[in-house]
């Protein structure tokens, strides 16, 4: 059985515009109208509207087209960029790191060998590929998107259905412009009410894999709704998206609206003028309608969400930043042995506060957290004083687009004046792929998106994940300490 | 480009305990430096290895050859990078049974016709201790029928239907199957008004 609700109707209109008799939720348009056909398996092959590349993931993709003599089917819709090995200190060639060196080389070659987009330092539009997508404008409500990284999620801000591929599935991609695919549920997880200050999308994303666990998303896209996701710009909206994957959801969308079209109006790679008119109309009409079947609905409290900060070693091991670290006994049988080993490699005592952990290293960037909204509030916070001695601390902007609003700002000065270190764009210490790492037993307030063990570059450093604001408060203070109380 | 069926595997197994396991630990991002896939079975689990400083189930000579890795809950999570299901293949290991795997993980393990099945938490406890006591038997598992025996006895295995379906056709290298479909993906991406960037 086939789902059968949607079956219904299914016929363009002169206007490609998707009639149906059902309400339907944005995730069931998206995958309808990108179906080609199902598999003799029982999956779809699924149409990507867009392909995202970058350095780490494609090479050996490459490779396996090249062994089979195959081309890049749709190369005009694939688009690659340097993030992940890239250094921050200086981008130029030759790049010192001779195995970076010989990375971009390789994704350069197979660029120009297939006739593929490559945003590389030189074309000034250089970025994280999930920062670069949305600014120029290739990210496009009601498309399908994936990528060589789980953090592609984050192009559901704009009711995209975006999703990460390993890279056998990236040659899949090139090949064919498809991917073999089974459905996904849909969880809609609204967000009432509202924020309170110092309360930051990347508060409500923690707060969310908090409350449905790491693997909670498993089989599901999440459809993210509610009078807080409205309120927020894109760029809340990706941040609440990207985190997606560590709440086990491969994918989480914002239905588009006029906060999503006045964005993309005006973009590189948006439509303009009349074209722009139309994009809008089927735009709209890819948005979930009232009445939609999901097979899952979650509500969470805006008022609730508090400032947010990790604890342990993934995701979901946060609390809020005026509590104290779990211990054994308040912990259920079923997570028992996490939070031991997670205590044991954080050397975090049971019932200690969170507030009031000292810090050695504080970044501020990532497909998270790196993007132009970010850095103002971090500024904001930043602007309150001195990094403590003994602190580290990093400012890696999203993207050199992010770079220059932000020096346009005089945001790199603020941050130079307060002693952090301003940056050239990249993952950076999100993951450590670059010279951008934490030594030994560090303990990093981070804006990124993972605290797993030896994520941030030391096979026994330690990662507290929080936004951006408290990032650069804990920066000041050289411990952790809730945002409300500066701002 | 039809690949192997995989109706069964057999082999021994190596257990190897713990939630969570994301796979920044099954591999390091610091060795997904690299234009290929050669090297990175030397690598796999480094840094929890060096950590146990011998005492790891990778390590652990009882688990020589095995082919089968027998994992908790939620295994693979995090990153997409099929350096990690690639570094446990090149290690020696075709398939995994646990409590359950992360979704990309699972599906870059298929691309690759590398095994994940999920048994309820009593019977992979079972599973575990009985590898545990007796490393050297032989565990097989049924794609077909969905089980997986054991001198701790038969019993099911689950494999999701499309992906089972994969296995045992030998459609698991997707790439073939995809491109049979070229006039209908043509088809499909003009449907689709974006792709000519709303034009008409």
């Amino acid at each position: 059985m086939l789902f059968p609700r949607f079956r219904a109707v299914f016929q363009a209109s002169p206007e490609s515009i998707v009639t149906h008799d059902v309400p339907r939720n944005l995730f069931d348009k998206v995958w309808e109208a990108h179906r080609v056909r199902e598999l003799p398996s029982g999956q779809t092959q699924l149409f990507i509207g867009t392909h995202l590349v970058h350095e780490v993931t494609s090479p050996q993709a490459f490779a396996m087209l090249r062994e089979r003599n195959l081309p890049v089917r749709f190369p005009q819709r694939t688009f690659a960029t340097v993030d992940h090995i890239i250094p921050t200190d200086s981008q130029l060639r030759p790049l010192s790191d001779p195995l970076a060196e010989a990375m971009m080389t390789e994704l350069e070659r197979n660029c120009r060998d297939h006739g593929i987009q490559l945003f590389d330092a030189a074309s000034g539009a250089q970025g994280i590929v999930h920062v670069i997508g949305p600014e120029q404008g290739i990210t496009q409500p009601g498309s399908t998107i994936a990528c060589g990284d789980s953090h592609t999620s984050t192009h559901g801000a704009f009711g995209a259905i975006a999703f990460g591929i390993g890279t056998s599935q990236v040659r899949d991609l090139l090949a064919t412009q498809c991917l073999a695919m089974a459905r996904l549920q849909v969880r809609r997880i609204e967000v009432t009410g509202k924020l309170g200050p110092g309360v930051y999308a990347k508060d409500v994303t923690l707060d969310i894999i908090r409350r449905l666990g790491v693997q909670g998303g498993v089989g599901y896209a999440y459809e993210y709704a509610g009078p807080v996701l409205d309120a927020m710009n894109l760029e809340e909206r990706m941040t609440v998206c990207n985190m997606s994957i560590e709440g086990g959801a491969r994918c989480g969308y914002v239905n588009p609206d006029e906060t999503t079209y006045e964005y993309l109006r005006g973009r590189p790679y948006a439509p303009q003028g009349d074209a722009f008119n139309r994009a809008v109309a089927w735009w709209r009409s890819m948005a979930s309608e009232p009445g939609a079947h999901y097979d899952d609905v979650v509500r969470v409290p805006g008022e609730e969400v508090a400032p947010t900060v990790t604890w342990g070693i993934n995701p979901g091991q946060s609390l809020a930043v005026d509590q104290t670290i779990p211990s054994l006994q308040d912990t259920p049988d079923e997570d028992r042995a996490s939070v031991a080993e997670a205590l044991e490699y954080m050397d975090f005592r049971a019932g200690a506060p969170i507030a009031g952990t000292p810090i050695d290293v504080a970044f501020i960037g990532s497909c998270t957290n790196g993007r132009i909204s970010d850095l103002r509030e971090a500024a904001r916070v930043a602007k309150t004083g001195q990094v403590a001695e003994g602190v580290r601390a990093l400012v890696v902007p999203g993207s050199q687009e992010v770079a220059r609003q932000a020096e346009d700002e005089h945001l790199d000065e603020v941050f130079r004046a307060h002693g952090f270190e301003w940056r050239e764009p990249g993952c950076s210490m999100c993951l450590a792929m670059n010279p951008d790492k934490l030594q030994g037993r560090e303990v990093c307030a981070s804006s990124s998106n993972r605290n797993f063990k030896g994520r941030q570059g030391s096979p026994t450093g330690r990662t507290l994940l929080m936004s951006p604001a408290m990032v650069a408060a804990a920066a000041i203070h050289g411990e952790v300490v809730d945002v409300r109380e500066i701002l | 480009m039809a690949a192997t069926k995989l109706d069964s595997m057999a082999g021994r197994a190596c257990v190897l305990r713990g939630d969570d396991i994301d796979t920044d630990r099954i591999i390091p991002a610091r060795f997904m430096k690299v234009i290929s896939f050669d090297e990175v079975g030397e690598h796999a689990f480094e840094d929890d290895r060096l950590a146990a400083k011998g005492d790891h189930a990778l390590d652990d000579e009882k688990y020589n050859g095995a082919s089968i890795l027998v994992v908790g809950r939620n295994f693979g999570c995090g990153s997409s990078r099929e350096h990690a299901p690639q570094a446990l293949m090149r290690f020696g290991f075709n398939a995994f049974l646990g409590a359950s795997f992360a979704e990309i993980f699972a599906g870059n393990c298929t691309a690759l016709g590398l095994i994940c099945a999920t048994l309820n938490e009593a019977d992979l406890e079972n599973l575990m201790g009985s590898v545990e006591l007796d490393p050297d038997q032989q565990v097989t598992i049924d794609v077909e029928a969905q089980t997986v025996t054991s001198r701790s006895g038969q019993v099911p295995a689950a494999i999701p239907n499309g992906t089972r379906k994969q296995l045992l056709e030998g459609s698991w290298d997707a790439t073939g199957i995809l491109l049979e479909a070229a006039d209908e993906v043509d088809s499909t991406a003009k449907r689709l008004p974006y792709f000519n960037g709303f034009t008409s």
